[in-house]
């Protein structure tokens, strides 16, 4: 088995454009401002957590490719970038092919709705430059454009948790050697109709946009000093495993309890959503953060930053290990052990990694 | 655990298809669909699911449901719960499922592609929160069940089965992807058993986004023909049942084919253009015959992507002309999109089943209306039924985005 190592992180959210400002909103630990969201047909608006408008245009939009594009695709090409910065700095690695996994739940809602708006006013004005950029893969294909040596790329959908299973996916590319570094994404944008979604279950749930992503090599000279060691089974819900159990499932297959590590969690401060992944992890000694009490309620990219977050706090020599659970809403707990690698760095060729779970 | 995860210190394991389900405009099931595409039959009429009178374009082949379905393990309200799509898909995996003769599993991977999903539902929801703001009746079982994720977890609980659901999405690839990655998960040692497909079903907001971009078809869909000018929208499923040589061996099962080779890659030329020159159809072709160990010569039939758009099948015809070289000219290509129209995400899927067909009954699905041939392709298309030695085909799918999939299957005898 190859040893897995994260090169870069990067984040985009309603906190900022990058993992600092990421870290920083959770290190102060306060909720974040939100936004009102015109919700046709009702006099109040709904609210979300909306990522804010950049200080300075990124330059990336100048690329032909990502004109008219939406803001999905802004926020996933961002946190790649940022994710990807170490790797292009080094000349040795900045021709390494590439392939990009991007995870989504809802996807490019903005467009659709536009699009299927105009469809039902006048299909004959539907506008052929809106349509593409409807498609689940659009965000995918334009990052790729984007960094041009990308060999492999795929689009999974599915809850948050399935980010992991994304993670994992790039995991067995690398091992078959066929791609130098793979960059893994998580992205969300939002709207109304999202916001109006999760009223549906909880009417105290703020949803947010951004995105998350994680550059995986295994060349641990690449490394940002985090290994990746460990990614749980996924535990299926059903009438057998509901989410209590599966979370439960997941948190057993993620080691013991220790006080010096850093659990980053899913929860977003609402009692019912969050009882699974709060019985599970109850009796965890050390640090939790939790992005999404912060951040709100960023489905697949909430899932990233939550990684995002756990890797760079490594990164940043705070912790020696971070977990990191993912309870998705219907479809499976996994979770992820993430170690400190920069010790172990020099000796890596034959040397067996430390892990602390059960295998 | 999903990482690290077992690494086999065998060789890979021979994979073989033991059960097969497919849906589409022709009808549901082997048989039928068999009988429509050795006939090249066309599928096509005017579009009854939703308005179209302010399309440009009319007509697409549509799927007729039928009035009561197979006994599944869902109870009504699950089952009212799916929309024509997740339908679609029970009904091809409930077939592949009794075909292959396999147990109920607890731990069953299933792969599956699609564009869409339940977007169905999706629309449904959107209409009713703008034209009836303050009615929430039925909002949260669509919010639920658009979801593709959901849907698939459904298929499997109406096998009686739960597994691990990965849904790709890589546009019109999606289920030629589907496939070949439990190719891959198969091979890997990650599983004996996986199930993988596509689907999709026609959709209002869909097929007015191709009739948009002007991509669809006034006249009669005519892939790779000189004077085609666009596409033809359908709608289905189909599933595969995928196990390890050994396995299906050791059941005793009846083998439909043997999946031996899928190359992908993606083109990052444009978000809806494929390169002119095929340059990544070329190297998924590629990647898929170095992953069967077979050479262009060994292959009996191209099932091509041929949606029928000016530039889609000029850049496959120019791929596949250099992919084959001097076994062009004798190489047998066709695209049965001409009979049943484009599935999107379930159309590699779709694909993938009329090449174990052709495997199993020795025959190639011809384009009648196909009249004389783009400049750009050295290989015959097949314009009339025929029996024929089929042996090894390859089947391409490429999206939006640009990823390209390429499946090549053997026959098993």
């Amino acid at each position: 088995m190859n040893r897995i190592f994260v090169a870069g992180v990067g984040a985009v959210s309603p906190a900022g454009w990058n993992v600092a400002a990421l870290r920083g909103a959770l290190e102060k630990d306060e909720l974040l401002p939100t936004q009102p969201v015109v919700r046709p047909g009702w006099e109040k608006p709904l609210q979300a957590r909306l990522v804010p408008i950049p200080a300075v245009r990124p330059e990336f939009l100048a690329h032909p490719r990502l004109r008219r594009t939406s803001p999905i695709t802004h926020y996933a090409t961002a946190a790649a970038l940022e994710a990807l910065a170490g790797l292009r700095a080094n000349p040795a690695a900045n021709q390494s092919l590439l392939g990009i996994i991007v995870c989504l739940q809802s996807g490019c809602v903005q467009y659709s709705c536009r699009f299927y708006d105009e469809t039902l006013k006048n299909p004959a004005t539907a506008s052929p430059l809106v349509f593409p950029e409807t498609v689940y893969a659009a965000p995918t294909s334009h990052v790729a454009a984007l960094l041009g040596n990308v060999v492999l790329a795929y689009t999974l959908v599915g809850d948050p948790s399935s980010y992991l299973q994304g993670v994992a996916l790039g995991t067995q590319w690398l091992e078959e050697d066929r791609v130098d570094a793979c960059l893994v994404i998580g992205a969300e944008e939002t709207n109304w109709i999202v916001a109006d979604a999760h009223r549906h279950f909880d009417h105290r749930v703020i949803v947010a946009a951004g995105a998350g992503a994680l550059c995986l090599c295994r060349d641990p000279q690449l490394s940002a000093g985090v290994e990746l060691v460990a990614i749980t089974a996924a535990h299926i819900f059903s009438a057998q495993l509901d989410r209590t159990k599966a979370a439960r499932a997941m948190r057993g297959q993620l080691g013991r309890n220790s006080s010096t590590e850093l659990l980053c969690d899913g929860l977003v401060d609402r009692p019912r959503i969050d009882a699974a992944e709060r019985a599970a992890w109850n009796d965890w000694p050390g640090v939790r953060i939790s992005p999404k009490r912060v951040l709100g309620e960023g489905l697949m990219a909430a899932a990233a930053w939550q990684c995002a977050a756990a890797c760079d706090a490594l990164a940043e020599k705070r912790f020696s290990a971070a977990n990191v659970s993912l309870v998705g809403f219907n479809q499976q707990a996994i979770g992820a052990r993430f170690e400190r690698a920069d010790f172990d760095i020099p000796r890596l060729s034959n040397a067996a990694p430390t892990r602390n779970f059960k295998p | 655990m999903l990482f690290p995860s077992p690494s086999l210190t065998t060789a890979p394991p021979r994979v073989v298809v033991t059960g097969a389900g497919i849906v589409t405009a022709f009808g549901q099931g082997w048989e039928t669909n068999a009988e429509g595409f050795r006939s090249g039959r066309r599928a096509f009429r005017p579009v009854s699911l939703f308005d179209v009178s302010h399309q440009r374009v009319k007509v697409a082949a549509e799927v007729d449901l039928p009035a009561t379905f197979p006994p599944s393990r869902l109870n009504f309200r699950q089952f009212d719960r799916l929309d024509r799509a997740g339908k679609m898909l029970v009904l091809a995996a409930q077939e592949a499922w009794q075909q292959a003769g396999w147990d109920i599993a607890d731990n069953l991977q299933f792969i599956l592609g699609t564009t869409a999903g339940g977007m169905l539902l999706g629309q449904a929801y959107y209409r009713q929160a703008l034209q009836q703001p303050l009615r929430r009746h039925r909002q949260a079982v669509r919010a639920v069940n658009y979801q593709p994720q959901v849907q698939a977890r459904m298929v499997l609980a109406a096998l009686g089965c739960n597994g691990p659901v990965t849904i790709i999405s890589n546009a019109c690839a999606s289920g030629g992807n589907a496939i070949g990655y439990a190719w891959e998960i198969i091979r890997r040692g990650q599983a004996a058993r996986v199930v993988a497909g596509g689907y999709d079903a026609l959709g209002e907001m869909v097929f007015s986004g191709f009739d948009s971009l002007q991509a669809l078809s006034p006249t009669i869909c005519r892939p790779f023909d000189a004077h085609r000018d666009g596409l033809a929208l359908g709608e289905g499923a189909a599933v595969v049942n995928l196990e390890t040589l050994e396995s299906a061996r050791r059941r005793g099962a009846d083998i439909l084919g043997e999946l031996i080779g899928y190359g992908t890659s993606i083109d990052g030329y444009h978000l809806t253009q494929p390169h002119p020159q095929g340059s990544t159809t070329l190297k998924v072709m590629d990647l898929a015959c170095a992953s069967a160990g077979v050479t262009p010569e060994d292959i009996d039939y191209v099932n091509a992507h041929g949606t029928g758009t000016l530039l889609n099948d000029s850049s496959e015809a120019n791929a596949i002309s250099a992919w084959a070289g001097r076994r062009a000219a004798t190489l047998p290509v066709s695209s049965t999109k001409a009979s049943i129209g484009h599935l999107l995400g379930g159309a590699g899927a779709v694909e993938a089943v009329v090449c174990l067909m052709t495997l199993r009954e020795q025959w190639l699905p011809p384009e009648l209306e196909f009249e004389s041939p783009d400049p750009a392709c050295q290989f015959p298309i097949v314009t009339k039924p025929q029996n024929a030695c089929v042996n090894t085909v390859l089947s391409n799918s490429f999206g939006f985005g640009g990823v390209n999939a390429s499946l090549i299957f053997r026959r098993w005898s």
